[in-house]
């Protein structure tokens, strides 16, 4: 039988720690408001999925991760990325198609990954990255590393066939793997309700792990703290051999599927959705909570602020002085 | 027969042994390289190709896969970006559909779109089904699909030998192998090198000589290309016929050379011949070579539908060797009466035995 309880492990969130995640939030939403920013210069010149609004579950779950464990992500991958330690210079570079970029230019937005923080592969495809991801806890079993593996998807790759095919491989063979389903409710501009049957229960989607053999989790996605400490449980589990976990996050995307703008005006969402979950805003209430904590005074954050916009500021400036790509360098690379 | 009992023995295997043999040697050298199958632990073992390898490996080496190919193609795809080496297999083509978005999208992709950080080293055997009415999901040989796709290797053995070595070299490459593997090759017998020697992935094999014709065959055509080379030379028609061995990358230089000296070229490949290995070879041939061209080249290929399974109707579906004669004969200019009584001489040969098992000739040894 698999041991679905996770009430036994407790993770608590130090006060250092509370205020890294904030940080590491803010970060992530100044960094994506600065692209937003410039995208109409039209010189990133390639598709962007922001994720503005669900940066407690990026921060939330790769905080409680080492550098060598393994995430992969998807097409929104920025503060999945950014939020495991992948390099920011070489995000802006590949979003601009210059050759510093993590890809050197040849990925674009969707491509992002860096070997050195543990960010295996983003993946445009939807659900085409979670058994990556599985392959990779497959790894440290055989290998008999201590690290963990880390799958990224939402509630439409939910849906997807591979997905499900992923993780019963990872129960089937207790895998240290964890499956992060970041529900905002929507694939593109379809909400969840049109492609999925109402299910019994407060969190109908951990049937998903049960059917699987996972241990359930699920979190407050736009609670940090919540979701850093069930990622934390999660971990632990995987960690000692008690194999994989499903954590829930039940989050919201503020911005358009792809690009930079509201897009609010197309009626898509109910009246009023966009404002209540503002209302929620994981950046914002996490500093109301530190504020109201006292852990965060008004200098301190400041300081944050102009120590990340310094940082902003000279990524985008390296982007832009960089070189793009030759030309004649199309053709190398496609064989190993 | 344990592999110590083999060496002692003439070294004349059959293609499906020879497979078991180098996938056991190549796992004792490299702890990294590893099977995944759907039924890789199974008595049959994959038509004996992974045979006694789980005894010996283990079930962390040697994996039963569940019925996810898809999914578990993506699985070894992020052990190969891992460091690992897998080697999957596939008992028909068919099921491999089912794993062409991660092929395609992920395995052959990713080394290119990490500016060539990235590595996914994986073999994907793949076995064309023919005869005993397999059918239409069953028999398919669908080598164009993925020597479509750039960043993917594509590989089809027609000998023992080669079965070997060529998966050795698959196994060494630090990209994604698509190795394709017809059922009726897995009887071919011949000599094989009891060293686990890698064969590079790197082209085609002349395997007879001549001024008259120049023919390329893939997989198991090559064995019927063979039989309608030696006929056709015993009638003083001499072929330069290669054995393409390697799809992609395409290295077409040596064919491209023949064609300039016999001014003639046939392909005989198991695929369709619409949108085909055959199309391919012609237009890049015809591009380099037009000049020496003396007559149309000729494609032999697979006709415009399913292959049926009833007998009757799939006797007319495979190109036989009495074809082969036929069109080469017609290519260089044969006078009718001598094409005719090879290809009957060959096709009275051939219908001796029931068209959907193999004919005993191709066995071997080679």
């Amino acid at each position: 039988m698999t041991d679905t309880t996770t009430t036994t492990l407790s993770v608590v969130t130090d006060e250092p720690t509370r205020l890294e995640l904030f940080r590491s939030m803010l970060r992530i939403r100044r960094i994506e408001e600065e692209i937003a920013r410039r995208y109409g210069e039209q010189r990133m010149r390639c598709p962007v999925h922001l994720s503005v609004g669900q940066e407690a579950a990026a921060v939330g779950t790769c905080s409680a991760l080492r550098p060598t464990d393994q995430i992969v992500s998807t097409h929104r991958c920025h503060g999945h990325y950014l939020a495991k330690g992948g390099d920011l210079r070489a995000m802006i570079a590949e979003l601009y198609g210059k050759a510093t970029g993590c890809c050197g230019g040849r990925g674009g937005s969707m491509h992002l990954f860096d070997p050195a923080a543990g960010v295996l592969a983003s993946v445009p495809i939807v659900g085409s990255n979670v058994p990556i991801g599985v392959g990779a806890a497959l790894t440290a079993k055989q290998r008999r590393r201590p690290d963990v593996a880390v799958a990224f998807f939402g509630d439409g790759a939910f849906e997807e066939g591979v997905v499900h095919e992923a993780a019963n491989f990872a129960g089937c063979h207790r895998l240290p793997m964890i499956f992060v389903l970041e529900n905002n409710l929507y694939s593109v501009y379809t909400p969840v309700d049109q492609r999925q049957p109402a299910r019994a229960g407060e969190q109908p989607m951990a049937g998903f792990a049960q059917t699987h053999g996972l241990a359930a989790e699920h979190a407050d996605g736009n609670d940090v703290v919540a979701v850093h400490e069930a990622m934390g449980r999660a971990v632990v589990r995987a960690r000692r051999g008690d194999g994989p976990s499903l954590l829930v996050v039940d989050t919201y995307r503020f911005l358009e599927h792809c690009g930079a703008s509201d897009d609010d005006h197309l009626g898509y969402r109910p009246v009023g959705e966009l404002a209540t979950w503002r209302d929620r805003c994981p950046v914002a209430g996490t500093r109301a909570a530190l504020r109201d904590a006292g852990l965060l005074d008004v200098a301190t954050e400041l300081a944050m602020e102009s120590a990340i916009v310094r940082e902003i500021d000279e990524a985008f400036a390296a982007a832009d002085a960089a070189p793009y790509p030759a030309a004649h360098t199309a053709m190398e690379a496609v064989h190993a | 027969m344990p592999d110590a009992a083999r060496q002692s023995a003439p070294r004349i295997l059959d293609a499906a042994d020879a497979i078991r043999e180098g996938t056991a040697q190549a796992m004792r050298a490299d702890e990294r390289v590893f099977v995944m199958g759907e039924g890789a632990t199974d008595p049959k073992g994959v038509f004996g190709t992974t045979t006694g390898l789980v005894q010996e490996f283990g079930t962390d080496r040697v994996m039963e896969m569940p019925v996810a190919e898809n999914g578990w193609t993506g699985v070894a795809i992020g052990a190969a970006l891992c460091g690992q080496r897998p080697i999957l297999v596939h008992q028909r083509v068919e099921f491999s559909l089912l794993a062409m978005e991660q092929l395609v999208n992920n395995a052959a992709k990713i080394h290119y779109v990490s500016g060539g950080r990235h590595r996914a080293p994986l073999v994907v055997r793949l076995v064309v089904g023919r005869g005993w009415g397999q059918g239409p999901a069953h028999s398919q040989s669908l080598e164009a699909l993925f020597a479509h796709i750039p960043g993917l290797k594509v590989a089809m053995p027609s000998s023992a030998a080669d079965a070997k070595g060529l998966l050795l070299g698959a196994v060494q490459d630090d990209g994604p192998v698509i190795l394709i593997e017809h059922r009726w090759v897995h009887y071919a017998r011949g000599h094989v090198d009891p060293e686990p020697i890698a064969m590079p992935l790197d082209g085609p094999r002349q395997l007879r000589s001549g001024d008259d014709c120049t023919v390329v065959s893939t997989s198991y055509m090559t064995l019927e290309a063979l039989q309608a080379a030696d006929a056709l030379a015993a009638a003083g028609c001499n072929v330069d016929l290669f054995d393409l061995r390697v799809l992609r990358p395409l290295k077409l230089d040596a064919i491209v050379a023949s064609v300039r000296r016999t001014g003639r070229l046939v392909t005989v490949d198991t695929g369709h011949a619409t949108y085909g290995i055959g199309a391919e070879i012609v237009a890049r041939v015809t591009a380099e070579a037009f000049s020496s061209l003396r007559a149309a080249p000729q494609r032999i290929g697979l006709p415009e539908h399913p292959t049926p399974s009833a007998r009757t109707l799939a006797e007319a579906y495979y190109p036989r060797s009495p074809k082969i004669v036929a069109t080469i004969g017609d290519v260089v200019g044969m006078p009718k009466a001598a094409i005719d009584e090879i290809v009957h001489r060959l096709a009275a040969e051939r219908d001796a035995v029931p068209l959907d098992i193999p004919h005993p000739s191709f066995k071997g040894p080679f």
